[in-house]
Order: C-alpha cells, then structure tokens, then sequence
C-alpha cells in the first residue's frame, strides 16, 4: 500500500528533475544576438479553415524566401519556425507559449482568424514579444495590447463598407443575416454590418444562427425564406458558406447573397459551384489589381507554388512577414520594446495589399475589393476606399 | 403553412438519412450485441469512396450515380469484413466493455487515417445523380433529398427480405438468438457474422453517399455526428429492431428540424443526446422494441 | 497501522510540491508547463479511474466534469472577482483555491445529475449515455453568450503553478486511495466485480455508483480549474468527446483499477503528446492503434503490478 502511494513520489520527482535537467533561463528574443534571426508562425495548417491557413502560410513562405534570398534582415538569415494549429481551439495558445520560450522567437506571426489570434495575443503582450496577425479583422485582437498589430483592415470598416454596398449596389432595404455563432469573426461582422445598415434605414427582417461545422441549413434558410429578404448577408467562413449558399439556391431562394473576407477560398466554387451566381464578398486584395508591385508578387507565387494564383490570405501572410522585415531594418535590432516601435511607425509601407499604414490602434487603414462570382470564376468588382 | 410543410420535408430527409445509419447499428448489434462505433466511419469511407468514383464518371447521370452508390457500398462491405476479422473477432467472448473501447479504437484510427490519407480539407462532393429541384407551391424537394427516400425505402424492404425470407437472413436471426445453438445446428457462426457486418456496412457506404450527396463538402470526421445522432435512432425506434431504426431515424430527424426552427439551431447537437436520455429513463426498449431482462 | 502511514505520505508530498515550486524561476517554462499538464492529467485519469476502473462504471463524458469545473472556478477568477476578491482579504491565492473547490463542487453535482439516470444502464449503453451527457455538457457551454460561448472565455488568471498541480495531484491520489482502501471503499470494487453479488450481499449498489461519479467528477472539476488557470483560455470544444478519450485511454494503459499504472500512464501520454506535435495526426493514429492492441493483447493494462483483477 505504501508503494502505491509512492509511486508518486519518484514520477514528480523525475519529472521535476526533467525540469531541472533542461533548465535554462533567459528572457525571450535574447536570440538577437544569435546569427540568425527567429520568427515563429501558428497557422491552421489542416483542419476546418485550412484553406485559410494554407494560403497564409504561402504567402509568408514566399516572403521569407525572397527576404533570405536577398540578404537576410540585417545581414542575418531568417530561421522560420512555424506550427501547425489544426483549426483547434486551445492549441494556438500553446503554440506561442512553446515559440516564445523554447524556440526564443522575436516575433509572432498569426493568425488569420480572430479567434485563435485572441488565443495568442495575451501570450505575445505578456512576453513582449511582438504578434503580427496578417488578417484577423476582430477589433479586439489589437485592442488586448501593444506588442499586437495586424496589417489589414478591421471588422468595423468591413461591417461598414457591406452596408453601403447593400443598400448602394445591391439596392437591398430589406436584409436577413445569418452568422456562424461559434466564430468571433462572424458575429462581430454582422454586428458592425447592422449597425450602420439599420442607422441607414435599412430593415434586418430576419436572424439566424448556425454552428461552424453543421452541415444542414435547410431549417433556418426555410425561415429566412419566409420573411422575404432583398439581400441575405451571411459573415462567415467558406467551408460554411459553400453549402449554405448552395442549399438556399436549392430552397428556391433566388436573391443576392453576400459575405466578408471569410468567403475567400477556390474550394468556395467547388463546393458551391453554379450555386454562386448572384453572390458578392468583401475582401483585401485582388490578383486582377494592374499595380506593377501586385503583379510582381502574383509571378512570384504562381512560379514557387505550380501556378496557382494567390488570394487574399496569401499576399496578407505576405505583407505581414515584409512589414515585420521592413520595421526590423527600421529598429536595427530585434528587440521587443524597440521592435514594436519600429512596428508601429509603419508608414506608408508598400504592400501587395496596398499602402499599409499603422494607426494609433495598430490596424492598417486599406480599402477592400469586392469580389463577384461569374461563370464559376472569382470577379473582381469594385474597389472601396476607408 | 407552406414554411411548414417545408420543414416536415427536410425533416424527412434529414431523418431519412439517420435511418439509412440507424439500421447498420441495429443489424450488428441485433446478431452480435455490440454496438459498432466504427460504424460512423464506415459511413465516412462510403461517402470517399463515392467520391473517387464519382469524379471518374460522368456528372449527372443516373446510372454514373448508380455505379458509384454501389461501388461505394461494396468497399464498405468489404471494409467491415476486414475490420471484424481483425479487430473484433480476436475478442470474440470477452466482455463488452474491451469490444466497446476496441471499437472506439477503430474508430479513431479511421479518422485519423482519413484525415492522414484523404487530408483534413472539406472536399466537394461531385454531383452524382441528376440534380433537380421539384416544385410544389412554393415547396421544394431536391433531386437528392428524393434519391435519400427512394434508396432508403427499397434498402429498408430488401434487408427485411434478406432477414426473412433468405438462408443466411434465417442464419441472422438464429445466431442473435443464441450463438452456441447456432452453431450447433451447423451455421458457420464466422461465416454469418460476416456477412451482418458487411451488410450493415454497405448501408453505412449507402448512408454516407447520400448524405455527401445532400450536404456535398466532405471530410475524414464527417461521420462522428450524424453516427451518433444515428444510434439514438436505432436505441429510439428498438435496437435490434430493423422497422424500429426506420421509424426512430424519421422521428428524430423531425425532432431535430422542429428544435432548429424554432430558433435553437446552436441546441441541435443536444437535441439527439436529450432523446436518448429521456427514452432510456422512460422506455429503455424503444418505442418499438421489447426489453430483455438479464438471467443470472 | 495503515492511516497514519498514508497521511504521512500526504505531507510529504505536499511539502515536497512547495519546496519544488520554490524553484520555478530556474525551471525551463516550456518544461514547467510538460510538467503542470502531466499534474492534470494524473488528477484526471486518477480521478476517471474511480469511475471506469474501480466502479467498473464506463464512463466516456468524463471531459464534461472538466468543463463544469473549469467554467466555475473562470468565472469566479474573472467576472465574479470584483466582489469575491475583497471578500477574501485580497489575497488571490485564497481566491484561486475558493474558485478550484467551488468549481469541484459544481462538477460534483453534475456527476449526480449524470450518475442517477445512468444507474441503470450497463456497458455500452452506459458509455454512449456518458458520452451524451459530455456533449449535451459542451453544447449547453457553447450556448452560455455570457462565458463567451463557443469562442472560449479569455483572460482568465494564470494562478496555477507548479504547486497547485502537485499539490492536487497529491491530494486526489490520497483521497482515493485512501477511500478505495478503506472497508467501505471495498465496495466500490465489489459493485465492479458482479454487481447483482454486491447486491444480494447488502451492498447498496445504487449508492457506490453515484458516489463514484460524484467524488471522480469533483476532482475532474477542480483539475479543469487548475487547467482554465493554466491555459489562460477556454473553449467549449475543447471538452469534447476527443478530451473524454485522451483520458479514457490513460485509464485504459495504466490498466483499468490500477492506481500507479494509471499514473505512469498518464505521465507518459503527456509527454508523449507533446513530442509528437509536430506529427499531429500521427499522434492520434498512434492512439487508436494502441487502444485496438492493448484489448486485444493485453487489457489489463501495461502497468499491471500485482493487484488481481478478476479478468476484465
């Protein structure tokens, strides 16, 4: 009986003497003074928004490529450390726990949706490491401190623009929303696209609810249908939204639907296929833009990954690793009080996603491209300045 | 009330689907007493198989649907045959706890290899049989949602037939009531249990491609929900019993459609669990079934 | 004279976490951290092993208790903490362990809630109503807007360390320990060998299986605290069925009833979950092969020392 009672005396010793085997102290980013310079990625690499993740992590891929191409970042070569999430709660958190202080990287970059950047900004603030999410558009990511920024427009502007592009473009009153409630992204969307639509004058005739991952919408659709909406705005992420889309089209719902940023993924039209006709989303770039800085970027990708032309998320997860660059030539040093400096007084920065300034809140002010779907190809359609 | 009649439509179709699965669980465990966890996965593989078949055949014909539905089943079968002899048949005797948590085993292994082999992406289902919308005042049916009731109700007659009017059926029925009988009269006990689990499977492959069919992104943990929810269905309408697990599929696929419409779409998940709960504290048979108390 | 003897052992390894909390500035953090989620994951198995090992009852929503616990001692620590903190004199420690035993508590009663309806229900059934009432536990979480629903509750205080991982670990292991060794902790066994023998020899079986689930989901609930105190954050899916089953299958490998076994057990999965991240799915393809061997070769367990189980 005594030897079962300890048995737990030798585990949590072993594991302490673990610990104390491997103790090394330090404060994180110490690695400044190392031949190379850490940045650390979390990414949803597999999983529910993969696709996100995927792009993203291309394009930060190919950034870090050219950058180590050229030179380096202050003669240093950029060691990039990166891990894979899987779209999972809980685990981004760890992540950056583990890239911070075992990995001793100077700075974070991630992540595309909001939510797991909520995950990791708390950890970055707390260890001074500084977080760039290259496109997380929920307000509240920079707002937990000022080591996090992000690089592209935020949820409010976005809300905004939807508004006045469905009462202006799409002459809609009457609007119906549908969001994914386990997404911060989607219910802080439609809340700053209501707002300002309802402050309009115009009328939101129906709400509903679904759950990220469901696959049958049929029941809130057949409500949605009865209310008789001009428009249904539905602010959620395309592995959702292909197949509610597509199963509205088959309830005989025949008006515009529309979204964010969250709809951009090629698997959008083969999961939704004809079904898109009449569909508009809100995005930050478009590979169509003629700017000669655009065009060079879209080669480059196409040439690195077999063709395939770059999204959103790719030349945001591009632009986030360039900014992260650009600021560390800035600070001449990889040191977080001054790195974050550096960060913040990005100005005017030439991105492929735009000129990219950081204002007081640490967002970047840009305008948004409105994307169509015509003939199973995405369309560029307008641009919307801030 | 043709918001109404609407919903009972995709509550059917929902519930349809549920029955498709219900009835696998209920075949296996009415001969073999288990419940096959792994049951949830088959219907994952089916819905894959389907979709490697159906990209290699023409889109929207109904005989490429046909040849993919039946090719989808028949790896299904042959799925569950391997996974009985190696995962199940080795406990053959010991207690239904090891089977159970063997069963868990396999089923994680066939997610965690879909999403090693197939990837963890959602994959878009190819449109197998010609896709139509049916109209009636104001009220739609989908070609697929037709396809769901269609397949079910000629599946759901011909195992009834096979259980009843066949050698292996009456073989089946013998075996679920007592193994060592069985044996004794000569049934070759392997042999018979075979065949349930590759029956039961190929109704899994069947369930997986029409419900690909009905909700075309796919991907390796597609199975774990609609499985469970599947079971409810059997334990609902009687395990054990094949018009049971129809009726139970059906019942719970309304109850569901009736939570979601009444605005508790985020609940719908908990709809399932909260029925099972409440028929096993009310009526632990089922609502068709008989409960079989224990000999010592 | 065993009491005193297993007290004693108490008090040493309580001393023992304080004076090796002492030394957490010199510690690795990434180690620490291996070394807090082994600490949880021990209370957990050692916890679920009361339920599924000793009780015999197989229980797959075990990550629900969890949840309950972790939500309660959050949302002590977070919106309740503006009036309970002053209660309490300010001190924050105090804080932590009125939330953790607050959070056990609340845990406690929902293993009733679950345990009554399950009484009688056997094997499977039991398994799969468990596991429902996980779901229904995590699905019901997911609804709650005000602990943020399914986009997690954040910015919970990180008041774990490494003392209060060992110091739980240490208590759960002796409180049931001593409850499993005691005349009427045979009970619990019994109940788990034949229950209709149990029974017909006057033990209220009904009673022994309650209190399992009620004392295994207290401790479930106060490690989910000292979790939610660890990670900072927490989500509804995070409590799911995939939670259930890394700690049923620590259990499983330790041998079902098996106290040390489940320990080294869950220290090993620990530690080899976190060195096989970066093979994510190999990880959980690694699992599940273990689990189909280990109840074909060898369901007892891998860590079976000398107790004898009447084949399981």
């Amino acid at each position: 009986m005594n030897k079962r009672f300890s048995v737990l005396l030798p585990v949590m010793a072993g594991v302490t003497l673990l610990l104390a085997a491997c103790s090394q102290s330090g404060s994180p980013g110490a690695a400044g003074v190392a031949d190379t310079i850490k940045i650390g990625e979390f990414a949803s690499l597999t999983g529910k928004e993969a696709a996100f993740g995927q792009s993203s992590h291309k394009g930060t891929l190919l950034a870090i490529e050219e950058l180590n191409a050229a030179g380096g970042v202050l003669g240093k070569r950029i060691d990039f450390i990166y891990e894979d999430n899987r779209s999972s709660p809980g685990e981004s958190a760890t992540i950056a726990k583990k890239l911070i202080t075992r990995d001793r990287v100077v700075a974070l970059l991630g992540e595309v949706a909001s939510g797991r950047s909520l995950e990791a900004a708390p950890i970055a603030q707390s260890s001074q490491v500084p977080m760039i999410s290259p496109s997380s558009t929920n307000p509240k990511v920079t707002e937990t401190g000022d080591y996090i920024f992000r690089v592209c427009f935020t949820d409010p502007f976005q809300g905004q623009l939807l508004s006045g592009f469905a009462r202006q473009t799409l002459k809609a009153q009457k609007i119906a929303i549908f969001a994914d409630v386990s997404a911060p992204y989607s219910m802080g969307l439609a809340q700053y696209f209501r707002e300002p639509f309802v402050a309009g004058g115009g009328q939101v005739v129906a709400e509903q609810k679904y759950t990220g991952g469901d696959k049958d919408f049929k029941a809130q659709l057949t409500a949605i249908k009865a209310q008789n909406p001009d428009a249904i705005m539905v602010p959620g992420y395309y592995t959702d939204v292909g197949l509610i889309v597509a199963q509205a089209r088959q309830l005989g719902i025949k008006v515009p639907m529309f979204g964010g940023d969250g709809w951009e993924a090629p698997e959008l039209i083969q999961i939704a296929g004809t079904a898109l006709e009449d569909t508009y989303y809100s995005t930050h770039f478009s590979p169509e833009n003629s700017d000669p800085v655009v065009q060079k970027f879209v080669a480059a990708y196409k040439a690195k990954f077999n063709g395939e032309t770059p999204d959103a998320m790719a030349a945001l997860g591009y632009d986030s690793a360039m900014v992260l660059a650009d600021a560390i030539r800035r600070a001449g040093t990889t040191d977080g009080p001054k790195l974050r400096d550096a960060i913040a007084a990005t100005k005017g920065y030439a991105g492929v996603t735009g000129a990219t300034t950081l204002d007081a809140q640490r967002n970047a002010s840009k305008p948004a491209v409105i994307i169509t779907v015509k003939d199973g190809k995405f369309k560029y359609l307008e641009t919307v300045a801030p | 009330m043709t918001e109404f009649l609407q919903q009972l439509v995709n509550g059917l179709s929902l519930g349809a689907i549920y029955a498709l699965i219900a009835l696998g669980y209920t075949m296996v465990y009415g001969v073999l007493r288990f419940i096959n966890f792994a049951h949830s996965d088959v219907f994952m593989v089916g819905a894959f198989a389907g979709y490697y078949i159906g990209r290699q055949l023409p889109p929207e014909t109904l005989g490429g649907g046909l040849v993919a539905l039946v090719g989808g089943m028949l790896a299904c079968a042959l799925l569950g045959v391997v996974i009985e002899k190696l995962a199940y048949r080795p406990l053959r005797g010991r207690s239904t706890l090891t089977v159970l948590i063997t069963a868990i085993g396999v089923s994680l292994l066939l997610q965690n290899l879909g999403q090693r082999v197939f990837g963890a992406n959602p994959r878009s289902f190819p449109q197998l049989f010609p896709s139509h919308e049916f109209h009636f005042d104001g009220m739609v049916i989908s070609s697929a949602q037709l396809a769901v009731f269609i397949v079910t109700l000629l599946l759901l007659f011909a195992l009834r037939w096979i259980v009843m009017s066949t050698r292996i059926g009456t073989a089946m029925r013998a075996l679920s009531f007592n193994p060592t009988a069985a044996s004794l009269v000569g049934i070759n006990n392997d042999f018979v249990i075979s065949c349930t689990f590759a029956l039961g499977s190929a109704l899994a492959g069947a369930g997986g491609i029409l419900y690909a069919l009905n909700y075309p992104s796919i991907d390796p943990l597609m199975g774990t929900l609609p499985g469970l929810k599947a079971f409810v269905a059997a334990v609902l309408g009687g395990i054990g019993n094949i018009p049971g697990a129809a009726a139970g599929g059906l019942l719970l696929g309304l109850i569901e459609t009736v939570v979601v419409a009444l605005g508790g779409s985020t609940y719908r998940d908990a709809v399932a669990f909260g029925v099972l709960i409440l028929i096993l504290l009310l009526r632990p048979g089922g609502l068709l079934g008989r409960l079989q108390t224990e000999k010592v | 004279m065993r009491l005193p003897q297993a007290q004693g052992w108490l008090l040493l390894a309580l001393v023992a976490s304080a004076v090796l909390s002492w030394f957490t500035p010199s510690f690795n953090p990434y180690f620490l951290d291996v070394a807090m989620s082994c600490g949880i994951n021990i209370t957990l198995a050692v916890s679920l092993n009361l339920i599924n090992g000793y009780t015999g009852q197989f229980s797959l929503g075990h990550a629900g208790f969890m949840a309950v616990g972790a939500y309660t001692a959050a949302m002590l620590t977070t919106a309740a903490s503006s009036w309970l903190l002053p209660m309490l004199g300010g001190q924050t420690g105090l804080l932590f362990l009125v939330a953790l035993v607050a959070g056990g508590l609340v845990a406690a009663l929902a293993g009733m809630l679950v345990g009554v309806p399950s009484l009688r229900l056997k094997g499977d059934y039991l398994a799969i109503v468990t596991l429902g009432f996980g779901e229904i536990i995590r699905v019901i979480l997911q609804n709650i807007d005000a602990v943020g629903g399914p986009r997690g509750l954040i910015g919970i205080p990180d008041y774990t360390n490494l003392f209060a991982t060992f110091a739980l670990v240490s208590v759960t292991v002796y409180a049931i320990w001593a409850m499993i060794h005691s005349t009427y902790g045979r009970g619990f066994i019994a109940v788990a060998d034949d229950e209709i023998a149990a029974e017909a020899m006057g033990i209220n079986s009904t009673r022994y299986k309650i209190r399992a689930f009620v004392v295994g989901a207290f401790y479930a609930g106060v490690a989910g605290g000292v979790y939610a105190h660890f990670k900072s954050y927490i989500a509804p899916q995070g409590f799911g069925f995939d939670k259930s089953i890394e700690i049923v299958v620590m259990v499983i490998l330790g041998g079902m009833g098996n106290m040390p076994g489940v320990i080294i057990a869950a220290v090993l999965l620990t530690i080899l979950s976190e060195t096989l991240r970066q093979f994510g799915d190999f990880r959980m393809i690694l699992y599940s092969l273990l689990i189909i061997v280990l109840m074909i070769a060898r369901p007892q367990g891998l860590f079976r020392l000398r107790r004898n189980q009447a084949g399981r």
